[in-house]
């Protein structure tokens, strides 16, 4: 089984919430990601989102295009992510991993040489932004070959009946953008948040989870009692890129201090 | 009986976007209901004879439309060779071939209700555009525009500050006009219930490239009628500068039926496309995706979209419409470079022998028909759009000429 559909299953059956960090490779130095993602996990995160650096991310907030700015002043790539994936897993075999990014990087190397090199590192799956299922039916494709998935986007603005075609494409887990914006934007409105989840469950027993706007305890608490978990990101590159000085240990000792506010209050949610 | 099969241009793009593998809609989730809406809005009333009664009546007695085709006599004596007629798009209100499509999208954004509208700019003609359309429909207007060129075209941004508009500077990327795009994306994704995006070029995601092509396509049929009307016939070649491609895609498009008729796209060869440093991703690009479209691109091995240079603002731009790659691989428009010097070159001329400034854009156009025209005989014509007017670039030929103004 997939290690992001095994560990959301598991997270199920023990009532607790997943918590999904975002990173950037290479961000802020090259050497940081790696013992960083073992901090992400060591706070409790239950998937790694890890960013792929961009030189154009239109989804992103002022904070997150930073971070990518900073990965390619040290020339990260999709090449050199996939190759920290492999050194990730020879500590950490459980840990669902997660490459998020653009397509234009994807397009470049190859659907299939992605699957093939990306699955053998142990990456789980795939979220591209700008890619929507209308033209993911390739990547798709390739992706189940080496059995990673393809997670979707569902926005605020998608209408019932495209939630369901979208729903029924997906893999792994619906990845809900809880607000018309960018990430780090600040505008969260937990109603509406509550109505689209009502739609999303009507189509899709695939597990939910919510990201955008998602920053401390109080929003994680709001927000991960409608879903099966939510997002945090733009806190945490927020943190990693403020002060260019810090050493590696400050940066992982940083995140752990954003991450376990969070963590704990999704585990005070009670289970229905 | 002939073999090659017979293209139906005006069918393209597809149902999704495509022309082959090119276009599409590559955007975040979030965007696909408000261009599923535009679409939907566009499909209903490109054929509504009140849209196009409407359209054409501002192209008339706002823009100034039909534009002259005008026989630049002594240009054509200089080369020694085929005839050169100028589409003078630089006589439309506001300067530009620009203003025929923001009228066209402004009135859509009439149709949605949005009373908010934002674009992107490069060297600033597209936004001025946009702010004067806005201002005539008392339309909010944010104009996004990377700070460097913020800084290189001053005039324009003034202009627009005086139609009413905000222009906001780009400060992140390379801080040029594929940074204001990536802004104004943002703007919208965020702001998309109440605003009209009006895209300034034959690219982004579907349906921009097809109805923004459309709005173009007048210079092409005026310049069919009026070719035929002045030389009895068509013309044997059409030259048009190339950045994103909407003033060329207006041009070519009622002709590429017409086998007759040769097509030269030219893009901006900067410090010449073997040093790297252009902007000429059809002749020096692979395919890719940016900006919800799939196209050439100018990008590094890494799919890292490159910085582009050109001394012409407005086609310093790493990417092309998608209907260009795909007239490109299918052979029917050939896709040429004009050096910086070279253009340059074109600007003095044109300037010096027919009294017509050109835009530093357009002044690519007219090089590559300077070279074009010796290679073709006297009773030959070649229709050369010149695309804007060259007043907005006064001061960066004063800086290459060592003049302060």
């Amino acid at each position: 089984m997939n290690r992001i559909t095994k560990r959301l299953t598991e997270n199920k059956a023990k009532g607790r919430k997943a918590l999904v960090s975002y990173i950037v490779h290479g961000d802020p130095q090259p050497g940081v990601t790696l013992p960083a993602m073992h901090a992400l996990v060591a706070a409790g995160t239950d998937i790694i989102e890890l960013g792929i650096p961009f030189s154009d991310p239109m989804a992103e907030g002022p904070v997150i295009q930073r971070g990518h700015e900073r990965a390619l002043e040290h020339h990260a790539s999709l090449t050199s992510a996939i190759s920290l994936v492999s050194e990730f897993r020879k500590t950490d075999e459980e840990t669902p991993i997660v490459l998020m990014g653009y397509a234009n990087p994807i397009e470049r190397m190859g659907y299939k040489v992605l699957a093939t090199t990306a699955g053998a590192a142990g990456v789980d799956g795939l979220l591209t932004v700008d890619l929507p299922p209308e033209e993911t039916v390739d990547l798709k494709r390739e992706l189940e070959a080496v059995g990673m998935e393809n997670i979707l986007l569902i926005a605020p603005t998608t209408a019932d009946k495209r939630v369901g075609s979208i729903a029924a494409a997906a893999g792994g887990f619906i990845y809900y953008v809880s607000l018309k914006g960018v990430t780090g934007a600040g505008h969260l409105d937990t109603d509406s948040v509550a109505e689209k989840m009502r739609q999303i469950r009507n189509h899709t027993e695939l597990p939910v989870l919510v990201g955008f706007g998602i920053k401390d305890r109080a929003t994680a608490i709001a927000i991960g009692a409608l879903a099966d978990g939510v997002v945090v990101g733009s806190v945490l590159v927020d943190a990693m890129g403020a002060d260019p000085d810090s050493s590696t240990d400050e940066i992982c000792n940083k995140i752990a201090a954003i991450l376990k506010p969070i963590r704990e209050g999704l585990d005070t949610i009670s289970s229905i | 009986m002939s073999t090659k099969p017979t293209i139906d241009y005006s069918a393209m793009p597809d149902e999704s976007g495509h022309f082959g593998i090119f276009g599409g809609r590559f955007v975040s989730e979030t965007l696909m209901y408000a261009l599923d809406e535009l679409q939907e809005i566009y499909t209903r009333v490109k054929n509504d004879p009140d849209f196009v009664a409407e359209f054409d009546k501002d192209l008339a007695y706002y823009v100034g439309r039909p534009s002259p085709l005008y026989h630049a006599e002594r240009l054509s004596r200089e080369c020694g060779g085929a005839q050169i007629y100028l589409k003078r798009e630089d006589l439309n209100h506001t300067g530009a071939h620009k203003v025929n499509n923001t009228i066209g999208q402004a009135l859509l954004a009439k149709y949605t209700g949005k009373k908010r509208v934002i674009a992107e700019t490069g060297a600033g003609q597209h936004g001025v555009a946009t702010a004067t359309v806005a201002a005539r429909l008392g339309l909010e207007c944010v104009v996004y525009m990377g700070a460097e060129d913020v800084q290189r075209q001053a005039l324009n941004v003034y202009r627009m500050k005086l139609l009413g508009a905000t222009v906001v500077p780009v400060t992140s990327g390379s801080k040029t006009l594929k940074d204001a795009m990536n802004e104004a994306m943002r703007d919208w994704v965020t702001n998309v219930d109440n605003t009209f995006y009006i895209i300034g070029t034959v690219a982004g995601p579907h349906p921009y490239p097809q109805l923004v092509r459309d709005f173009q396509c007048v210079i092409g049929r005026e310049a069919r009628q009026q070719c035929l009307a002045q030389t009895g016939r068509l013309p044997d070649a059409l030259v048009a500068c190339v950045g994103g491609g909407s003033n060329a895609i207006g041009l070519f498009h009622p002709f590429l039926s017409d086998d007759s008729v040769s097509m030269f796209g030219v893009e901006a060869g900067g410090y010449g496309v073997e040093t790297g440093k252009h902007a000429a991703p059809l002749n020096d690009g692979i395919p890719g995706i940016l900006h919800g479209n799939r196209t050439y691109l100018m990008e590094d091995e890494n799919g890292q979209i490159i910085e582009t240079h050109s001394v012409s603002a407005g086609l310093d731009y790493p990417g092309v419409g998608p209907e260009h790659s795909w007239l490109k691989d299918i052979g029917r428009v050939k896709y040429v470079a004009i050096n910086d010097d070279e253009a340059m070159n074109g600007f003095r001329r044109l300037t010096k022998v027919e009294g017509i400034m050109p835009a530093l854009e357009s002044s690519h156009a007219i090089a590559y028909a300077e070279k074009l025209a010796p290679q073709m005989d006297k009773d030959e014509t070649i229709i050369v759009n010149l695309s804007g007017r060259g007043d907005k670039d006064i001061l960066t030929v004063a800086k290459i000429d060592g003049i302060e103004v």
